[in-house]
């Protein structure tokens, strides 16, 4: 499936929960569900620094897709790191450069992933990005 | 009990009758802004509206107008800190600025290379940073006085900390992390008796308790007018009149200049010296009328209740929520409480409440070396004011132990 199909599978998954109650809680479980990074990889370099959750992120790849698998302290963060790692992992740099995440937005927890919610999911889906960069730069 | 009726004030807060995620908001992130009353909220709209011209340098009408209610403005927080004159009140845009006006002039004017800086371990990010600016500017040392567990300072410590090479002290009046109120009349008399200056931070004290610059007999205490009622981007630092003549200004410009030429410029009187460029005006008029309603209220009224608020939170808190650890247990504390629950996430239990309209705030507040000496990325911090009420607490009770049965 590509980036954009995943991301509409989400929001109708996402239109079963009436109340916040039901949403969040789907998202902790999600967090809780979320394969535990190897605490090799659960270092300094593969931190994203939030100003209050944080957030671990490592990188692969395999024949020209991108892999991505992360961790945080925090479980809504954890949650929501599930859901990008869905939507922006196995996929070509291509793809990820050009990637749109629309689907935050749409399931209504877009406040955070902005900026100032300090939590570190703003800059992990940057250093994906970057990492995308990085990736088809050297193999161009 | 009080003559406050937290009820009746909370009708002169427009912003507190709202929903916030379908639920009444509950406001307790009292300690980063209060909330602003209607009549500070129409005196900066009608200034804009009826009186705005610049200050000071206008022959017009409307120009002394909006000079005299600047002016005004000035005596009311001459009053409200009881400095001996006027022109010890300074504005600037909050206490961050007042620390960095004060740390570069009295930097120039006092601190030379091998000198010490004298702060404590829970002080603000905004007394510690401009001290280390100021140490590595001048070649001084920023000195560290500890805490205990319970958030008091190790006032023994401190003291054994002062010596001939002291020369400036910086502390915070109440801390914004632990709630800790610190026994600043007696630092500030050890700092005098060793020639010490001393600067107050009173960020956190300004909306709560009494301050009497006298009484307190310190060189410099500032605070921002946004935790006090009042606008955002204007704040006081005042500052005892002899010293402020002997520094030399913090930023060069219009407003504080007597004359210039390209020879030679020469400053200003005091305050003007220290206020370069076009004043906030409408943030000082903001700011006057605050005080005048906190003062309509009554500081003493203000600490007495939300003293009640603080002991009722605590204990509500202490029965209602196992595995509750509150950080900072002061026997002289102004009213917020920093905690954590079990293993729980600030973050996590944050963004829970703020689902049920109920604003607290999450983080190292601003504070990170006393995080790191407690262990700990940060705290879930309520703090209260004279408009939250006990039935307010309750909800947050029941909102924390609706958020925990999601998290566990």
């Amino acid at each position: 499936m590509d980036i954009n199909s995943i991301q509409d599978e989400i929001v109708e998954e996402f239109t079963l929960f009436e109340d916040w109650l039901d949403k969040y809680e789907h998202i902790i479980n999600l967090g809780k569900e979320l394969t535990e990074l190897d605490t090799s990889h659960r270092v300094d370099e593969n931190l994203v620094k939030g100003c209050q959750s944080q957030v671990w992120l490592n990188a692969n790849h395999n024949k020209g897709k991108l892999l991505f698998e992360a961790d945080s302290d925090a479980l809504i963060t954890k949650g929501l790191i599930a859901l990008l790692i869905r939507v922006l992992s196995n996929n070509s740099s291509k793809e990820i450069m050009d990637a749109e995440l629309y689907f935050i937005d749409k399931i209504g927890l877009g406040n955070h992933l902005s900026p100032n919610r300090a939590n570190g999911l703003a800059s992990m889906v940057k250093k994906i990005k970057t990492y995308a960069i990085a990736y088809s730069a050297i193999n161009n | 009990m009080t003559n406050l009726d937290p009820y009746k004030t909370r009708a002169d807060f427009p912003i507190l009758h709202q929903d916030i995620n379908g639920k009444p908001l509950v406001y307790f992130d009292n300690g980063a802004s209060s909330q602003k009353p209607k009549v500070v909220i129409d005196a900066v709209s009608n200034y804009y509206s009826k009186s705005h011209a610049n200050v000071h340098r206008g022959v017009h009408t409307l120009s002394q107008e909006a000079t005299n209610m600047y002016e005004d403005a000035r005596r009311k927080l001459k009053t409200f800190v009881n400095a001996r004159f006027e022109e010890e009140i300074v504005f600037t845009s909050g206490t961050t600025q007042s620390i960095n006006l004060l740390a570069f002039s009295i930097g120039e004017k006092y601190i030379q290379k091998g000198d010490e800086i004298l702060i404590t371990e829970m002080e603000h990010h905004s007394n510690i940073v401009p001290w280390q600016m100021l140490c590595e500017r001048k070649g001084a040392t920023l000195k560290v006085a500890p805490i205990f567990d319970n958030g008091e300072l190790n006032v023994d410590a401190f003291k054994q900390l002062l010596s001939y090479k002291t020369k400036l002290a910086a502390f915070i009046h109440v801390s914004n992390t632990l709630g800790t109120v610190n026994p600043v009349k007696e630092l500030i008399n050890a700092c005098n008796a060793n020639g010490t200056k001393v600067f107050i931070d009173g960020a956190q004290s300004a909306p709560h308790l009494k301050i009497d610059v006298q009484d307190l007999n310190c060189d410099f205490y500032a605070f921002s007018g946004h935790k006090l009622c009042g606008p955002t981007g204007i704040g006081i630092i005042y500052g005892r009149k002899d010293l402020l003549e002997e520094m030399p200004p913090y930023q060069g410009g219009g407003e504080m200049i007597k004359t210039v030429t390209f020879e030679k410029t020469t400053y200003n009187e005091l305050p003007h010296k220290f206020e370069a460029g076009t004043p906030n005006i409408a943030g000082v008029i903001g700011l006057g009328v605050a005080i005048d309603y906190i003062n309509n209220l009554g500081l003493l009224n203000i600490e007495k209740y939300e003293n009640e608020l603080l002991q009722y939170a605590t204990k509500q808190l202490i029965e209602n929520i196992p595995e509750i650890k509150i950080y900072g247990n002061a026997k002289h504390k102004a009213s917020l409480i920093s905690f954590l629950i079990g293993n729980h996430h600030p973050y996590d239990v944050g963004a829970l409440l703020d689902q049920m309209g109920i604003a607290v705030r999450t983080g190292h507040h601003c504070t990170e070396p006393l995080m790191s000496r407690y262990g700990i990325p940060g705290t879930i911090r309520a703090s209260f004011s004279f408009y939250n009420t006990k039935e307010e607490i309750d909800k947050m009770i029941s909102g924390l132990q609706k958020a925990l049965n999601i998290l566990s």
